[in-house]
């Protein structure tokens, strides 16, 4: 069966929040814990043109963060959920790259086939209450994105 | 210690990921410390056939698609619609698709702190609009014609007039954020985001077509441009 030519990916560009983040989209359970990190690019820069999109399968629920001038992006997310589907975009990025959060260790097929240092790059850290979950696109320490 | 920039990174040729799009490419800088460097790791195959997050009318606002009528006042350009329906790889109309937009004014330049191009910005122009597509995946916004604009990634660096667009469709791996060019722009050959999509056919379904037929006499130009998502797993 012949298909139609998909659409291509095309980067989000730097201005991204004028469009995308006009209304708060941050609160995926607003009675939530904190997730928060920073996004940091090959050379440990922080990303300030990012945005985060994370969705809450389980649950059903969907948010997303810019990054802010430091990097920083910020959610409110069900503290017992286990582990969220995650999606980053920024300026320089041609197609988005998909990458999961988890909020406490598992044996999951998905962990389970990454090596231990790969594997821990999945794995949110706890912190004053919440979470903290950084991303970085490069480097030895770089976050497992997913073929998507 | 090895350069990332070793070589280019190109997405695995799987048919299912849709057209390929070179990751790390070296005419769009930014992408040098942004691209993911390693290999992409798989994921088990239900993982790619989650549904995605559903919007409904309550995300919208009143005049969210028409973004001509947002401020007191009619902003400064060409008036136009952008229509389209929005489809997967089979061909079937994908319905109650978030459809996002976001783009500069007249001038070329965007409603947002960090631009900075001495271009002058329009108090009746934000530039952003949303809907929603109906029963037959079909979408509309009306606007103005975008300007092309100055950046910094190479000297005398100029992009093509675009819209950005960001789709939600029904499944989680749907999900797409690109850009639509109007025919004919002569920036197209020097613009290495829109040549980061190697295969000129793919290059070309990023451009909207004129639409005299839609054109609304003595108000507004058409141009039409359909989005064609991957089909979902599932329906498979």
């Amino acid at each position: 069966m012949s298909r139609l030519g998909r659409t291509p990916s095309q980067t989000v560009g730097p201005f991204y929040a004028i469009g995308l983040c006009r209304r708060r989209d941050d609160e995926l359970d607003p009675e939530g814990v904190e997730l928060t990190g920073l996004l940091l690019d090959g050379r440990d820069e922080p990303v300030w043109d990012g945005m985060i999109e994370v969705w809450d399968s389980a649950a059903r629920r969907w948010g997303r963060s810019n990054t802010d001038r430091g990097g920083r992006f910020r959610l409110r997310v069900r503290g017992d959920a286990e582990v969220l589907e995650a999606f980053v975009f920024a300026r320089g990025l041609l197609r988005h790259q998909r990458t999961r959060i988890y909020l406490r260790d598992s044996q999951d097929e998905v962990l389970g086939s990454l090596a231990p240092d790969d594997r821990a790059t999945l794995i949110a850290q706890a912190e004053d209450g919440g979470f903290r979950f950084d991303i970085r696109m490069q480097g030895p320490r770089a976050t497992v994105f997913f073929a998507h | 210690m090895t350069d990332p920039f070793d070589g280019p990174v190109v997405l695995p040729d799987d048919p299912s990921l849709g057209p390929e799009v070179q990751v790390d490419f070296p005419g769009y800088r930014s992408t040098r410390w942004r691209a993911p460097s390693r290999p992409l790791a798989t994921l088990p195959e239900e993982l790619h056939a989650l549904d995605g997050p559903v919007f409904g009318e309550s995300a919208l606002a009143p005049l969210d698609s028409d973004l001509t009528r947002q401020h007191a006042g009619e902003p400064i350009g060409e008036r136009i619609t952008v229509t389209g329906r929005v489809l997967d790889d089979r061909g079937r109309p994908q319905r109650g698709t978030l459809v996002e937009i976001w783009q500069a004014n007249a001038c070329g330049r965007y409603h947002h702190e960090v631009d900075q191009h001495p271009a002058p910005l329009d108090p009746n122009f934000s530039g952003a609009g949303r809907c929603l597509t109906d029963d037959e995946g079909r979408y509309s916004f009306t606007t103005i014609k975008p300007g092309s604009y100055p950046w910094g990634n190479h000297p005398n660096a100029w992009r093509p007039a675009h819209i950005h667009f960001s789709l939600f469709g029904h499944a989680f791996e749907q999900r797409l954020v690109t850009q639509m060019y109007f025919p004919g722009d002569p920036l197209f050959p020097y613009d290495p985001i829109f040549n980061a999509v190697r295969d000129p056919k793919s290059r070309e379904l990023l451009i909207s077509r004129f639409d005299l037929a839609r054109t609304q006499p003595e108000w507004a130009l058409a141009f039409e441009w359909d989005i064609v998502l991957r089909s979902t797993p599932f329906e498979e």
